[in-house]
């Protein structure tokens, strides 16, 4: 049939003024656009949100291959480089021309209070190089190479300065970075299915199911975070492997987070089910599976990204919390929360405040998802149709 | 018109739609808000029965109940269509779907009705989707074809709800309860929502698909003048119960119960512009949850006598073809339009 | 407006634009309209969403939403009299929005009532703090106690029942009919010379409409105060007004008195209009509805507003300029060139 003989009584989007084709494209877009991209235009157009997003890669891409970004193991130590300053890096020889480069450090013990102290020595020059061959290391566990982005020969270079056992921090940071950026994300999806399974079924067969599910998460929000975690985690035996710490840490801290989720979940069904296209869906004959996968679920996709959005900071920071006073996770293995475990005595930080800056760390990241979650809940924002 | 002496395609039996209410920290079930209490009715094939009542006043939940979006809490719907006679709200499985494929519903928000994550051609072959009438490309053909009959243009098929009028969404709400072929459709204030000049466009268009497939109508709609406009007879309803039901011209002009009265006189009318004060009908309507005693109506009632207070009327015959439920009804003289 | 002359100026509207700037592009939602309002008259605003006639509103009580709207040209004066007559004339639109002055002419000069009792009731304060609290804002030297017993015999007097006791009650305890005439008490308690009511029916039921509509009638007339009243629905503004206006995209395309109105109305769009809608009384013929849909609001339309849906358009003459809003009979303003 042709669109001619549809016309009928209605002539709605006839055009009366000649507009630029551009315009008239553009319109179309919007017409044929999914609430996806609908939501990704205005996400788009946040951007704070966008900065956020691209920061946040970035951050991870450098977890992923912080082998290759840091110039040494974290667990490698320098001789004689205990608890040293990030060391300065120059950009113009002394002859004028421009290349990065360091000086060699010297340490003398200052004799009142014997502590080492760092002063360069100018007399050699030690030109920074990238793609240097060095430690050997697994490149994403896949093949053996010893190739990082920077390094000096002939003389050791500590960005962030190095701890009391004379490790380089900045090496250590994104080490702890693997753990503590993705301890938020395997936490909350284990959040996430736990939240989406019981708030689901909560919200959409109610009754004395809802009941019950509704009076666990009432128990388990009783319960004050912080001495729950501590009490559970005190019980893990200290002789645990890395891997399964790692694992059963993350278990601990989402006890707790799917409550929240799963209230969010049960709201939006409920609210959903009363929804006029929800109605539509059971007269003309829907099944229950269909009109929770078609109708329900996609309803509030976006408010789940926004809330997960939220509780990722807030895992990473209960991470820190757990493993700053010790009861996360355990050295030899590294997080941001285990860095700062060295800046727990205020002497230590007023002599090294280099060691604060994991700190600097945990804070960014908290902040640009906190931004990347505002952009998307505008974006999502349900009052707009 | 009605044809009177077939059987009717829908007979409605004492129905009752109570919702529980919970009160309390513990949730107690203290009593029923009786949305719809006992309402009788007949609907004849190829009528236009308006339902006309303001909000509370249970036409809305009669609706549904008809089209089994809600279970009923009692009472009897049955349906005749095709030879066939259906007990609606004791049909499952392939008999439910076989009625479903008889009887839809159009929504009064065309915003809220249509789900903002499916296209115009996802929205409209749904019903025929998940009843395995059409699939695929016949399914687009016949999509095609009913969104062309209500007024829409192919090209609007792959768009999204968001890019469509009022007007436009309602067409595709109308599309979809269409597409089946019903016998019956429950229209539930599909104007109410919509600009007035938009109204008229999708009230002929309602009109013309009736003609064009026989469709019989149960209008709802708390605006008088709308229901006028395309029923063929007239149902009041006041809190939960119908008071009074009969043909159209009759019910306006000769009102038997006291509250169809009130109604006629409340409604604006442009010929009565600064006439001064109109007849006022005071009060409001009973708490759904705790009904009077007796009749329904009787607190804001300016004729009620005793027996109104001790005794709910019941719906009964009155003149040639009119349905009433007030214990007065022969002793008033009722002032209509 | 001749018919009006005997009563004295009260507010002169003169060519008002109000702007929203959106991401998307401009809306144009008032677009010069001018009118006068009279002490003791009402005048009646039809028209449908997107038409102006809420904006217009909030543009003389300078309550439009900022950002993104804006009152960016033209001028809405205000008679101010006192007790002798001497009028003070001041331009709401030169005042601070948020200033001491404007907010003395919302409450003492205009009260406004809405279609949602909510949006000017808090449901944290019982409904008679709430009145109370103009009264004690607006007049200095009134004590808590008789600002509480005026705001009793307010609410008895917009047809509350038992206004000693449901003074202290909160808002979610009345119902919407109660919840509309607490918040006509509160728009009227300091005495203001002009009443807007924007649609403050619409969300109520018929038999609940006529009581408020009554009501306010009613007080009008007790209070002799103006009364401009906004509605979608004809046959309540033509009850409610002495005269009217019909707008259309953010333009006045018609105004006179209520009777010429609806008896001879001039303009395609009012007779298109009065052709579209179903009526409880007189003849009942197929209605001819009027075609299309409102254009988008951030249209630039070159010519005539309504001339996409126009079914007496002049292709050339109407979509070429805008037809000036013109006196074609006296007392009777149309914007058409069918009439020029």
């Amino acid at each position: 049939m042709s669109a001619q003989e549809s016309v009928a009584v209605s002539s709605e989007t006839a055009q009366q003024t000649p507009i630029a084709q551009k315009k008239r494209s553009a319109e179309e877009r919007y017409y044929y656009a999914s609430q996806r991209e609908l939501i990704w235009w205005r996400f788009t157009r946040h951007k704070a949100a966008v900065f956020g997003a691209v920061v946040l890669i970035v951050l991870y891409l450098c977890a992923l291959f912080a082998d290759f970004l840091s110039p040494y193991s974290m667990d490698t130590r320098f001789e004689g480089y205990q608890a040293a300053p990030p060391t300065p890096i120059h950009w113009i020889r002394p002859d004028g021309g421009f290349q990065p480069y360091i000086y060699g450090l010297q340490r003398k013990l200052d004799q009142k209070t014997f502590k080492w102290i760092y002063t360069e020595d100018t007399s050699k020059l030690y030109p920074l190089r990238f793609f240097v061959r060095g430690e050997e290391y697994k490149f994403l566990g896949l093949f053996k190479t010893n190739i990082h982005l920077f390094g000096v020969e002939g003389a050791p270079i500590f960005v962030f300065g190095t701890d009391r056992l004379s490790r380089d921090l900045f090496s250590r940071i994104w080490a702890g970075a693997r753990i503590s950026l993705s301890i938020g994300l395997v936490g909350v999806f284990i959040s996430f299915t736990l939240g989406v399974i019981l708030g689901g079924i909560s919200g959409y067969f109610g009754g004395v199911v809802d009941d019950a599910i509704q009076r666990v998460i009432d128990f388990l929000l009783a319960i004050p975070g912080l001495p729950l975690w501590m009490t559970l985690s005190a019980a893990l035996p200290r002789d645990w492997p890395t891997l399964k710490m790692y694992f059963a840490i993350t278990i601990i801290l989402s006890v707790l987070g799917w409550t929240g989720l799963a209230r969010v979940v049960r709201g939006k069904i409920l609210q959903l089910r009363e929804e006029d296209y929800t109605l539509a869906a059971i007269g003309a004959g829907a099944s229950d599976w269909r009109i929770i996968t078609r109708h329900l679920l996609p309803g509030f996709t976006s408010h789940l990204i926004v809330s997960i959005t939220f509780s990722i900071p807030a895992m990473i920071l209960n991470e820190t919390a757990l493993s700053f006073i010790g009861l996360g996770i355990q050295p030899p293995a590294v997080s941001w929360g285990t860095l700062l475990q060295d800046a727990q005595n205020l002497t230590a930080v007023a002599q090294q405040p280099w060691l604060l800056i994991p700190a600097l760390f945990v804070i960014a990241t908290v902040i640009l998802f906190n931004f990347v979650g505002d952009g998307l809940r505008d974006a999502a924002d349900p009052y707009q149709r | 018109m009605a044809n009177h002496t077939q059987e009717p395609l829908l007979e409605v039996r004492d129905l009752k739609k109570w919702f529980p209410v919970s009160k309390g920290f513990l949730q107690r079930q203290t009593g029923f808000v009786k949305a719809v209490d006992g309402v009788n009715l007949d609907v004849q094939a190829g009528e236009t029965l308006g339902i006309v009542g303001e909000s509370g006043s249970g036409k809305t939940t009669l609706g549904r109940c008809i089209t089994r979006l809600y279970m009923p809490t009692g009472g009897k719907i049955i349906m005749r269509a095709d030879g066939e006679t259906m007990d609606v709200s004791a049909l499952k499985g392939k008999e439910l779907s076989a009625f479903r494929k008889r009887a839809q519903t159009i929504f009064q928000d065309p915003y809220s009705s249509l789900n903002p994550r499916m296209t115009v051609l996802q929205t409209v072959g749904e019903p025929l989707l998940v009843n395995n009438v059409a699939k695929g490309k016949e399914l687009e053909d016949r999509v095609t074809e009913i969104i062309l009959q209500v007024g829409l243009r192919v090209e609007h098929l792959q768009r999204y709800p968001h890019s469509f009028s009022g007007g436009q969404r309602q067409r595709i709400g109308i599309a979809r309860a269409m597409v089946l072929n019903p016998k019956l459709v429950v229209a539930d204030e599909p104007v109410s929502a919509l600009d007035v000049s938009i109204q008229a466009q999708i009230l002929n268009l309602l009109l013309d698909l009736q003609q064009k497939y026989q469709l019989t109508y149960l209008f709802i709609s708390h605006a008088m003048s709308v229901v006028r406009y395309v029923s063929d007879r007239i149902a009041v309803m006041y809190a939960g119960k119908l008071v009074e039901l009969g043909p159209k011209q009759e019910l306006l002009s000769h009102p038997k119960h006291p509250y169809t009265e009130a109604l006629l006189a409340a409604v604006p009318k442009t010929s009565q512009r600064k006439r001064g004060m109109r007849l006022v009908s005071a009060g409001e309507p009973p708490d759904l949850a705790n009904l009077p005693k007796g009749c329904v109506f009787v607190s804001r009632c300016k004729y009620a006598a005793e027996i109104c207070q001790e005794q709910a009327p019941v719906l009964r015959p009155l003149g040639s073809d009119s349905f009433v439920s007030c214990h007065l009804a022969e002793s008033l003289t009722l002032q209509g339009i | 407006m001749a018919a009006s002359a005997n009563n004295p100026l009260l507010i002169e509207v003169k060519d008002l634009q109000t702007y929203f700037f959106l991401h998307e592009g401009t809306v144009r939602a008032v677009d010069g309209v001018s009118f006068n309002i009279y002490e003791g008259r009402s005048l009646g605003v039809i028209g449908e969403s997107g038409c102006g006639k809420s904006v217009t509103a909030q543009s003389m009580m300078r309550i439009v939403p900022s950002p993104p709207g804006r009152e960016v040209g033209g001028s809405i004066l205000m008679y101010l009299r006192d007790g002798n007559g001497a009028a003070e004339v001041v331009d709401v639109l030169k005042l601070p929005a948020g200033g001491p002055k404007m907010r003395s002419i919302r409450g003492q000069q205009i009260g406004m009532i809405f279609q949602e009792p909510m949006t000017s009731l808090s449901p944290l304060h019982t409904i008679g703090d709430q009145i109370s609290e103009n009264i004690l804002i607006h007049e200095k030297g009134v004590t808590k106690k008789e600002a509480r017993e005026r705001t009793i015999e307010m609410l008895g007097r917009v047809g509350i029942p038992r206004p000693q006791r449901l003074v202290d009650a909160y808002p979610h305890q009345l119902s919407g009919g109660m919840r509309q005439r607490a918040m006509i008490a509160m728009a009227l308690i300091c005495g203001p010379r002009l009443l807007i009511g924007d649609e403050p029916t619409t969300a109520l039921d018929v038999t609940i409409e006529a009581q408020i509509l009554d009501l306010i009638k009613k007080l009008q007339a007790d209070l002799g105060m103006a009364l401009m009243y906004i509605s979608h629905d004809l046959a309540v503004v033509g009850e409610m007004s002495d005269e009217i206006m019909v707008m259309y995209l953010g333009q006045v395309m018609e105004h006179s008195t209520t009777d010429e109105i609806f008896d001879n109305p001039l303009h395609p769009y009012t007779v298109a209009l009065w052709r579209s809608i179903p009526t409880i009384e007189g003849k009942l013929e197929r209605l001819v509805p009027i075609s299309g849909s409102l254009p988008s609001p951030f249209a630039v339309l070159p010519g005539c507003r309504f001339f996409s849906r126009c079914d007496r358009r002049i292709p050339g003459v109407c979509d070429a300029a805008p037809p000036p809003l013109k006196e074609v009979v006296p007392g009777h303003l149309v914007r058409c060139f069918l009439y020029q």
